[in-house]
């Protein structure tokens, strides 16, 4: 087999209604030939970098700070055992479901937006947030009193969570699916299932004792805080499953950008297409959000930065996952060190993403939706 | 990613023969504007006839029409029902005003007035009230709501007009998003780190008519007004922008000044409402989607329907909330959701919703 390979740089027109797309490279070995622009490939493999440096800071940063040599020693094996025990039983965990938590809620968000068409069209607007509320909060404050409360309150908080979550992902499913999902139907639809999942948890919080009030509003809010790998490595296995399938999907994705008819025309099965899109990001969301709670922001916004730092007309998904990673890694790891009082980590990743999507939007020529 | 991309019915322009779909339009159009305007009578007289406590028919005109009588049931009708029904039927009216605006002005079927960073605004300037002052009462809220809201609205316009294509309605609603929820998150620090704080904010943030006397009433009053009239001008506008920019600048539409019209009268409703009542979130969304239903998607019919519809619909939702939980009640904005969420679901299923 003679496999050349040669390189054609070529510039791409800014796409209509995108980010003016930048050089392109195609690549070519023998008959099989691939394009893509240089920024698509810089920026995911820039993410994943820093996602890595920063675990390996988190891990070592704390009340018992250890340096990041030791930390990487620890890793291949060798280290005292105090440092080992730090490392990997109470850090490894914490820092493990941050990275995962971010990266499934980034590669979500990145699916909702692209396939509703909409930069609003979130899992927290879409009401699966909202669902796995309701799961928690029900768990946490009813599960005395009533016997629904009671069988809840029995799987643990994280479980609720998560048949809150798919609870409130099939209803957005079922209840969207008309012959196909239309973008359109699903995002109001999701409203709807959302608002109606607010007003309970507002419900709940009004009826509650205060103090149940404060410690459902803690989980409502998103916190890394405790995290064993009882919660790790479950997560872990999930992704290893719906990364995959999500990065699948995208393909598909962009062919029903198109709109419907011609999707249909360039041969996608689409109901079915769209099924598996919308069924792999609500069950992202859901695995996210039990193990860490609803960290709002991450899925809203991440997609919006990578879409403006790796160009094209729609959030690339791989980039938004590592974004999502690096964002949430960072955020817990300002809310273990910078501040003077542990916050739970929900709260500072809006703090620190929103001024840089700002940022990026006062800077930016023109703005893709 | 775009916005949804309009696909507009073809519109009946004056000059093109299409009278007799014209007149079946206006038709319908008329007809869901008496009905709503009979809805809002019949919705006025259950909040008033309806309450916690029973009482007769006969009792509750005898105590509207003779205002000589001190009696108890007087007390109750004119001290606490007839206010509260006043400002359910001004709140209802901003947010659904104020949401049909959003819609119209984003050309985003989530636009929601708290897409503005109307709701997050007042939620801070709440939170830091309750925080910092030790303000507990719904009306020592109102001003610190209000404040808040304006200047939700005005950062959000500022950082979404700063970048170098200005103010467009995606830049708005992204900066509107993002700063939200930036408040959002300052909010939830407070709330997380002072359970005294979420003891009280957790009863404001449900958004209620209860405990609201006829003084919060007199205080958004004028805001409302203003709000409204600002909005029944900027309805034309908006159908001539719906065309694009471009074409609306041609047929000698000053644009910044349409969008400049409609974001001050969205924030004047919004930021009343919630100054009053605490946020409404769903009411300022669902209204436009259900009046479109009918009227189409010209504004000069669908911003007067949406305030009918949203008194409508927020006064049947508060006196639901009286009934169903007796003695005690259920606020005005949980029950709208879950009334109004399995309506509004229904309603995007049976329908080839109309876009915008």
């Amino acid at each position: 087999m003679t496999a050349t390979a040669d390189t054609i740089r070529e510039t791409v027109p800014p796409e209509p209604g995108g980010r003016p797309a930048g050089r392109a490279v195609a690549l070519r070995i023998g008959p099989a030939s691939a394009r893509f622009r240089w920024r698509s490939v810089v920026v995911p493999v820039v993410a994943l970098v820093v996602v890595v440096l920063l675990g390996a800071v988190a891990l070592g940063r704390g009340d018992y700070p250890i340096g990041v040599t030791d930390v990487l020693r620890t890793l291949a094996g060798a280290g005292e055992q105090s440092q080992r025990f730090i490392v990997l039983e109470l850090r490894a965990p914490r820092v493990v479901v941050g990275v995962l938590v971010g990266l499934a809620l980034g590669v979500a968000g990145a699916l909702f937006q692209t396939f509703a068409r909409n930069p609003l069209a979130s899992p927290d607007i879409l009401g699966i947030t909202s669902g796995a509320s309701v799961g928690a909060v029900v768990a946490i404050v009813v599960s005395g009193t009533s016997s629904a409360g009671a069988v809840l309150g029995g799987l643990g908080v994280p479980l609720a969570a998560l048949a809150g979550a798919l609870g409130a992902g099939l209803l957005l499913f079922l209840l969207a699916f008309r012959s196909g999902v239309d973008g359109y139907r699903l995002v109001l639809v999701g409203v709807a299932v959302s608002s109606i999942a607010l007003a309970v948890v507002d419900w709940l919080l009004t009826r509650a004792a205060i103090y149940d009030a404060a410690a459902a509003y803690v989980w409502i809010v998103g916190s890394l805080n405790a995290r064993t790998w009882d919660q790790a490595v479950p997560l872990a296995l999930a992704l290893a499953v719906l990364v995959p399938l999500a990065l699948a999907a995208g393909r598909v994705l962009g062919v029903l950008q198109f709109g419907d008819d011609t999707a249909r025309g360039l041969g996608v099965r689409l109901s079915a297409a769209q099924a598996a899109v919308v069924l792999v990001a609500v069950v992202l969301v859901a695995a996210a959000v039990s193990a860490a709670g609803p960290i709002t922001f991450v899925a809203l916004v991440v997609p919006q930065i990578a879409v403006r730092l790796a160009g094209g007309s729609r959030p690339p998904l791989l980039a938004s996952g590592l974004i999502g990673a690096a964002l949430v890694v960072v955020a817990d790891l300002l809310t273990r060190t910078v501040l003077p009082q542990a916050l739970p980590v929900g709260i500072l990743t809006a703090t620190v993403g929103a001024p840089y999507l700002l940022w990026l939007l006062v800077r930016g020529r023109r703005t893709t939706a | 990613m775009s916005v949804p991309s309009v696909t507009r019915a073809p519109a009946a322009t004056p000059g093109t023969p299409v009278r007799p779909q014209r007149t079946a339009r206006t038709r319908r159009r008329v007809l869901g504007l008496v009905a709503l305007l009979v809805l809002v009578v019949v919705a006025c007289a259950a909040s008033v006839a309806i309450g916690t406590r029973p009482l007769g028919l006969g009792t509750v005109w005898t105590a509207l029409t003779d205002r000589s009588l001190r009696t108890e049931e007087a007390v109750i009708i004119w001290d606490l029902r007839v206010p509260r029904t006043a400002l359910g039927l001004m709140v209802g009216a901003s947010l659904g005003v104020a949401g049909a605006l959003m819609q119209g002005h984003t050309r985003n079927p989530l636009g929601d007035p708290g897409l503005l960073g109307v709701t997050a605004g007042a939620s801070f300037a709440v939170v830091l009230a309750i925080a910092l002052l030790g303000v507990t009462t719904p009306s020592g809220y109102v001003w610190f709501a209000f404040a808040g809201a304006l200047a939700g609205t005005v950062a959000v316009y500022v950082l979404g007009a700063a970048g170098r294509g200005g103010a467009t309605p995606v830049t708005l609603a992204l900066a509107g998003s993002t700063l939200s929820a930036l408040l959002y998150a300052l909010v939830r620090a407070v709330l997380v780190s002072d359970t005294d704080s979420l003891d009280a904010f957790r009863f404001w943030v449900v958004g209620a008519l209860a405990g609201r006397g006829a003084d919060i009433a007199w205080q958004v009053l004028p805001f409302i007004v203003a709000g409204l009239v600002l909005a029944l001008l900027n309805a034309p506008a908006l159908d001539l922008l719906g065309m694009g920019e471009d074409v609306a600048r041609g047929l000698g539409q000053r644009v910044w000044l349409a969008r400049t019209v409609g974001l001050v009268a969205i924030t004047l409703l919004a930021g009343a409402a919630t100054a009053a009542c605490g946020p409404i979130a769903f009411l300022g969304l669902v209204v436009p989607h259900a009046v479109r239903t009918f009227t189409g998607p010209a504004h000069r019919w669908l911003v007067p329907c949406s305030a009918l519809a949203g008194a409508v619909l927020l006064l049947t939702a508060d006196v639901v909330g009286r009934v169903i939980a007796r003695p005690g009640e259920v606020q005005v904005g949980i029950v709208l959701a879950l009334l109004g969420g399995p309506f509004f679901i229904a309603l995007v299923r049976r329908r080839k919703t109309t876009t915008l």
